[in-house]
């Protein structure tokens, strides 16, 4: 019988799927379609220390085998997640992992103080959302800024600490390292890919906010290439994300690299997406004959 | 609810509008007026695509959309088969009322036909299109509701002009209690204001582009009058028009 579980930064998953942040809210909508004890966690819609009304429509826009989206980060706040949303995430076995983004190296402390007292499993340190001015993204592109935000946030959190990285950088492989030398247990990649549309009638962008942030399928290669070069210069656990919506998808993911698995876009389509890849992954492993899932994480062997 | 859909009928109404009858079981049995379905539309498509419920019997499912993209071209081609439909999603009319008004524009007439089913004999409906050849349903409203008035933009069918004419000429003579509004932005934007002048409580169907269509990914937030951002796949379409106008 294949194993799924998976031990991330001392923290016990029971199968390596996880819902990707922004894709899945608080998990209450979909908690009408699947049974959320099949997943592994849920990383909750990204939050701020206060209420964000987010970008004005439209926010999203359709690309070959991908979407744009440019929501920007609409949320209650850290104080109301706590109050109205974590009770009833927590009727279920998964793992509740807070994304949180702050404008100020202090409001990400105030809010991981506030998240991991709240008793999230572990917090998953926002420093690349593509589609907010301030903060997010402005820490995660330079190797200081992740650095000062990891240090500070590790100083108070209890729980273990994640750092979510951007693609849009130059070399995702020196700010992996700056997070993990500040303190970081673990790393979720990739966020968005920064891209627009174009409407040729009226000449303008489709989005409201020019720009948004590109997933679905259409990014898998950059995902696997990027958790690939990261997973062989750091010795932190990798929750990679990005396309993924097939178990196959999931497996190519593991093998280069990542310990957990995310699914985001994929629940769009299809909103059983998350159990699908689970049973495909899981007929992968007994196919193979591979006893558990960490067996497979880094084994892609790379051409000389 | 998800699920693989029959079809049973599918035909074409104008050049640019098709009407798909499905066999939607649960899905239909469980639809109200003004709620959606969330449609997978081929293989190279990757959103699913909302569109409006028209009508719906003892789980027979009928939806007419215009083929306007990629998505909804593959969708006016498809004849037969299944469809993988997700739904019936969105919070739907109020159809409280004893003499209800039904106003829609365009492709925004469909789903008022359902609307008209439930409040059968009762409701007024207008329906304005851009002229002859783009009016579509109109033999399914004559039959159900108490009166019809279509008007086309250049007259070429009924009577000429938008269905703003009729409409205030209608809340002149007074006796309504409800209007229910689905079609474009500046046409729901006149109706509303008239719902206003003559105080009578109106109800807008809104449109925006959408990806999960269950309320979980925040894409198609509107903002409301009052500065609060609401889903229009979850808290809507449908909504009252004084929260959005």
């Amino acid at each position: 019988m294949a194993n799924l579980r998976v031990n991330f930064a001392g923290v016990a998953f029971e199968t390596p799927v996880v819902m990707a942040s922004g894709t899945f809210g608080f998990g209450r909508e979909y908690s009408e379609y699947l049974d959320l004890n099949e997943l592994g966690g849920i990383c909750v819609k990204g939050l701020t220390l206060r209420p964000r009304a987010g970008n004005p429509p439209p926010r999203i826009a359709e690309t070959p085998m991908g979407m744009l989206n440019s929501v920007g980060l609409q949320n209650p706040g850290v104080d109301a997640f706590i109050r109205d949303e974590l009770p009833f995430l927590r009727q279920y076995r998964m793992k509740v992992i807070a994304n949180l983004s702050g404008n100020t190296v202090e409001e990400y402390v105030a809010m991981a103080e506030k998240l991991s007292d709240a008793g999230v499993d572990i917090l998953e340190v926002n420093i690349s959302c593509p589609n907010v001015k301030a903060g997010g993204l402005a820490f995660g592109t330079t190797t200081e800024g992740a650095r000062d935000v990891t240090a500070a946030v590790k100083t108070v959190s209890r729980v273990p600490v994640m750092v979510k990285l951007s693609p849009n950088v130059t070399d995702i492989v020196t700010i992996a390292k700056a997070a993990q030398d500040a303190g970081a247990e673990a790393l979720s990649l990739i966020n968005t890919l920064l891209g627009m549309r174009i409407d040729t009638r009226t000449r303008r962008p489709i989005l409201a906010n020019n720009f948004g942030g590109l997933s679905g399928p259409a990014v898998l290669p950059v995902a696997l290439r990027m958790v690939c070069q990261v997973a062989r210069a750091v010795d932190i656990p990798i929750l990679g994300m990005g396309g993924i919506s097939t178990g196959d998808d999931a497996v190519e993911m593991l093998l280069a690299g990542a310990d957990l698995i995310g699914v985001g876009t994929a629940c769009f389509v299809d909103p059983l997406a998350p159990l699908h890849i689970k049973n495909q992954l899981w007929a992968y492993l007994a196919r193979h004959g591979i006893a558990a899932v960490s067996d497979l994480t880094g084994r892609v062997e790379l051409h000389a | 609810m998800q699920r693989q859909c029959d079809i049973i009928t599918a035909q074409q109404l104008t050049d640019h509008i098709h009407a798909i009858t499905l066999d939607a079981g649960d899905i239909g049995l469980a639809a109200r007026p003004g709620q959606f379905v969330h449609v997978k539309c081929g293989d190279g498509v990757l959103l699913r695509r909302p569109i409006s419920i028209c009508d719906c019997r003892e789980g027979y499912l009928k939806i007419v959309f215009e083929a306007r993209g990629p998505g909804t071209q593959w969708l006016g081609e498809k004849k037969s088969g299944e469809l993988d439909i997700l739904g019936p999603l969105g919070r739907g009319f109020d159809l409280a009322g004893r003499n209800v008004l039904l106003v829609g524009g365009g492709i925004g007439v469909p789903p008022l036909l359902y609307a008209a089913r439930e409040v059968i004999g009762i409701a007024t409906a207008i329906l304005g299109f851009r002229s002859a050849d783009h009016v579509i349903l109109q033999s399914h409203f004559r039959e159900i509701c108490k009166r019809v008035t279509i008007t086309t933009d250049d007259g070429s069918f009924g009577e000429q002009g938008f269905v703003t004419g009729p409409l205030e000429h209608h809340l002149k003579q007074g006796g309504y209690d409800s209007i229910l509004a689905c079609g474009p932005t500046p046409m729901l934007q006149a109706v509303a204001a008239l719902a206003d002048t003559y105080n009578i409580h109106c109800q807008v169907s809104l449109e925006e582009r959408m990806a999960c269509g269950v309320g979980a990914c925040l894409g198609c937030a509107i903002e409301t009058n009052d500065g609060q951002m609401l889903r229009v796949c979850k808290d809507g379409p449908v909504f009252s028009a004084t929260e959005v106008f």
